[in-house]
């Protein structure tokens, strides 16, 4: 109580103090109880539309860090475009470095999609470049740079389209909830430092202490794991070590509040713009609807949390209806820290926040050898499985970048997401989302393509079939139109959000003609998704949206001809 | 010793590695599944056939690839979808036809290094430390630094003692280039100088890297411009007793195939070193800690120390600090 009170005391200070700088860091709709506010602001809308990127400052629980801003704030502005239009996006690199934009979830012509050396060449700094293209979707969706590690440093922002007729999800009011993972250390620094030791953010590894205690594995899962060189603990490579959970731009402390009237129907648009966060998302004392996914609108599934992966999207649908506050949670996957908001009817109204749950410990799951999902039938005695056997992957190039792959992935898509399995209560999983508009294109694929996701741990090397973007000879190769059943397979102990630029996939769990049109997916670890998608002409960028691990290598290009107009 | 059992003794310190070198599969290790060390009490043979095992399509169970079963990857195409082959990879890049070619490639050259080919370096001094057994006070340090990228490094490596008395009784500095072979190891490869008596340059050749429980070691042949052999095997496990707090048992032998007099050394095992070491990590780049280390001349080794006036070593009480940048 004393502690809200002398932040109370603060924000007084700062209103009268550097107030106006203060503010000046965070976009209009990402403004917090700030008493003179309003709790709602412009944003930027429109069909010509300027963004400039520089060097500025964020503050965040009180601490100042450097960032790479849009407009001069973090998240940068909500891009507010009607489905129909054309836009334009002038974007200028106010930086020292090259910089670009790419529009997450967009559908455009690929050479505005925004890939610097697959799109476009960038943008040079002190240069502008006007990106254009015509509005056909709508939805919530974000946007981010490609370039380097800028996303990390603060470098995106949300968009929310409005459909160009009545839009199927009705509401009262709404908030967009920008999750995000920001550090105080150099984005380059920590990079460095999972080369140099993986294990370093990680604070929450298995101690003799532990052990001792009866915590975590027992002595002989331990032997086992310690044998087989894995990490039971290894959940988030860049952890709270590293990082303070934003919502819209606040700290836990700051605690950003979204405003609400007991009754409304309050959609709540969560984008995921994590660096390498994985979020599990809950309000306690509500019940969660949610309503689209990756921009797309879904039958309404009432959920009580929901897992959501690095660029993933989800609009959800609340109703409070007493006149008290409630706390938004966003717990990072590995418990090493949460994101906390308020939703109140009034500024300054709190609630208490939960405290964090116990981190998960990685199972014989995560390394796709789960016995207990076959069908057992005769002597198991003595069987061994290797666990990085060529032929159980033979497209996967067998280096120092492979440290296992998956004997017996699994389809995990039923699943709630890693630690979530036994809270008690309802999580949505990828197999409950059902898409409401039919699925565009309801063909059979006429070809399987598999790619593994692989990696190794000890040296922070990931890649896809083996290899790193760095050592790949030859794009993913597609005819343009084809229908193409895509499955990937996580040959990691890592759950990696994959994103394929400029398409929708749809879930082929999902049920027939009706599947979920994702633009980014989870892997679960030892599991494996398949999906369907049209290949749309053009160079697109398909990568892992674990920041680092794209920089590490896993990033690959989906090469689709011929190129519309003829040609190549 | 002869110079014959001697190197018997390198083939099986160079043992363990080995196979990781030679076969990738063999040095990977294998787990008995948890289910399969319950039902199965008594050991059936590694290769065991599975018959009677439906839905394990896919799953190579130790039996031949050709085997009558068509064990595809794991996920196979469902059947109703053809195996159409994939179009060629295209030769072109969509956007030369929109941009400036020399600008894209130079845009291409730049997404291939931060995608997988960035270099790196590291500098690590797991051992600086005094050593409270010899007299007028010891000190030893063990450092290395790489610099490169995943597969390819360049390695310096330094090693070294002394002590109060009589200065730095031996320090050795190693340049290498090293190769990543699998998952887990490194080859190395390069020279070595020794400086303090009986100055030496070495050709050098070793491996480096990780054995299952996490088990950190290294061996190394060392062979001079005057035709001595030498050689060494280190191994070193962190073994976490809290967050923080690590107890480091670390090994390290030297070995000689010949007495080689102006360096005091001689044949066979020629030193050990064990230590001991408890550190408390403030961050985990810094960390200082206390420890034990019994360090003893050998054989033909500790009489040259002897006939010097100095003693074989013993056991000695350290404190040091582990840093890495």
């Amino acid at each position: 109580m004393r502690d809200y009170y002398r932040r109370q005391l603060l924000r007084g200070l700062a209103l009268v103090g550097g107030g106006v700088a203060l503010s000046g860091m965070l976009p209009g709709w990402g403004r917090s109880g700030t008493p003179g506010l309003p709790p709602v602001l412009p944003t930027l809308g429109g069909t010509d539309i300027d963004l400039a990127i520089a060097h500025g400052h964020l503050m965040v629980d009180g601490r100042h860090g450097h960032a790479v801003t849009i407009n001069g704030t973090v998240p940068g502005p909500l891009l507010r475009l009607r489905e129909g239009r054309t836009v334009r996006l002038s974007v200028k690199n106010d930086l020292t470095e090259d910089t670009s934009i790419h529009w997450h979830g967009l559908l455009l012509p690929f050479q505005m999609d925004g890939v610097p050396g697959v799109t476009f060449p960038g943008i040079g700094p002190g240069r502008t470049f006007t990106y254009e293209f015509p509005i056909i979707q709508s939805g919530t969706y974000w946007y981010h740079s490609h370039s380097g590690l800028q996303e990390q440093e603060g470098h995106y922002g949300p968009i929310v389209i409005d459909p160009a007729g009545e839009d199927p999800i009705q509401s009262d009011r709404e908030h967009v909830v920008v999750l995000s993972d920001f550090s105080f250390m150099h984005a380059h620094r920590i990079f460095e430092r999972l080369k140099q030791d993986p294990e370093y953010f990680n604070r929450q590894k298995e101690t003799v202490a532990g052990l001792l205690a009866g915590r975590d594995q027992t002595l002989a899962e331990r032997v086992q794991w310690a044998r087989m060189l894995m990490d039971p603990t290894d959940i988030s490579d860049v952890a709270g070590a590293a990082y303070t959970f934003l919502i819209n731009g606040h700290g836990p402390r700051d605690n950003w509040t979204g405003l609400f009237k007991p009754g409304e129907r309050l959609r709540l648009r969560f984008i995921n713009t994590a660096a390498m966060t994985i979020f599990d998302v809950r309000i306690p004392g509500l019940k969660l609807v949610v309503v689209a996914a990756d921009g797309h609108a879904v039958r309404p599934v009432e959920v009580d949390e929901f897992q959501i992966g690095n660029a993933e999207t989800y609009d959800v649908i609340v109703q409070p209806t007493e006149d008290r506050a409630f706390t938004l949670v966003a717990e990072a996957v590995d418990r090493s820290g949460m994101g906390r908001a308020t939703l109140a009817p009034r500024l300054g109204m709190t609630a208490p926040a939960p405290p964090l749950r116990a981190r998960p410990l990685a199972t014989m799951r995560d390394m796709g050898m789960d016995m207990s999902a076959m069908p057992m039938s005769g002597d198991m005695g003595g069987m061994k499985m290797s666990m990085r056997d060529p032929l159980n992957a033979p497209g996967v190039r067998m280096g120092p970048g492979v440290q296992t792959l998956s004997p017996l992935p699994i389809d995990r898509t039923g699943e709630p997401g890693q630690g979530l399995e036994g809270v008690g209560h309802r999580v949505l999983a990828y197999r409950d989302l059902v898409a409401l508009e039919p699925n565009p294109d309801p063909r059979t694929p006429s070809r399987a393509l598999d790619i593994h996701l692989t990696g190794n741990m000890e040296r922070f090397i990931w890649g896809f079939d083996g290899e790193t973007f760095s050592q790949t000879t030859r794009p993913y190769a597609f005819r343009g139109g084809e229908r193409v059943r895509v499955t990937l397979i996580n040959d990691t102990m890592m759950t990696h959000p994959i994103h394929l630029h400029g398409h929708f996939f749809e879930l082929v769990d999902g049920p027939a003609g009706f599947r979920p049109r994702k633009h980014t997916v989870n892997v679960a670890p030892g599991g494996k998704v398949a999906w369907d998608f049209t290949a749309a002409p053009g160079d697109w960028a398909f990568h892992c949206h674990m920041l680092y691990h794209m920089h590490a290598g896993m990033f690959q290009v989906f090469s689709v001809r011929p190129l519309a107009g003829g040609g190549a | 010793m002869s110079r014959g059992a001697l190197l018997g003794l390198l083939a099986l310190i160079l043992a363990a590695p080995a196979p990781a070198a030679s076969a990738e599969q063999a040095a990977t290790p294998e787990t008995s599944m948890p289910s399969a060390a319950a039902s199965g009490g008594e050991a059936a043979p590694s290769g065991a056939d599975m018959p009677g095992m439906p839905g394990m399509k896919g799953m190579d169970m130790s039996q031949p690839a050709q085997g009558q079963t068509p064990a595809g990857p794991p996920t196979a195409s469902p059947p109703d979808i053809p195996a159409t082959p994939p179009p060629p990879p295209p030769q072109d890049h969509a956007t030369d036809r929109y941009y400036d070619p020399a600008a894209m490639a130079a845009a291409r050259a730049t997404l291939r290094r931060e995608h997988g080919g960035a270099a790196l370096s590291m500098v690590m001094v797991n051992v600086a430390e005094y050593q409270a057994g010899p007299p007028g006070g010891g000190y030893r340090w063990d450092a290395r630094a790489w610099f490169g990228g995943d597969i390819d490094r360049l390695v310096v490596k330094s090693e070294g003692e002394g002590n109060g008395r009589d200065g730095v009784d031996a320090a050795e500095a190693q340049a290498l280039y090293a190769h990543a072979i699998d998952p887990y190891f490194d080859v190395q490869a390069g020279v070595r100088q020794d400086f303090g008596p009986g100055l030496r340059t070495y050709a050098t050749a070793g491996v480096e890297g990780l054995l299952p429980y996490w088990v950190a070691v290294e061996a190394a042949l060392f062979l001079s411009t005057r035709g001595e052999l030498l050689a060494r095997a280190e191994g070193t496990y962190d073994l976490r007793l809290a967050q923080r707090v690590i107890l480091q048992p670390r090994v390290e032998l030297n070995f000689a195939a010949q007495d080689t007099p102006d360096t005091r050394t001689g044949s066979g095992l020629s030193n050990a070193e064990l230590g001991l070491r408890l550190r408390y990590q403030i961050r985990p780049e810094f960390a200082p800690y206390i420890g034990v280390s019994y360090d003893r001349k050998l054989g033909r080794t500790a009489d040259y120390a002897r006939l010097k006036g100095e003693d074989a070593g013993g056991v000695s009480f350290v404190a040091g600090v582990r840093a890495w940048f």
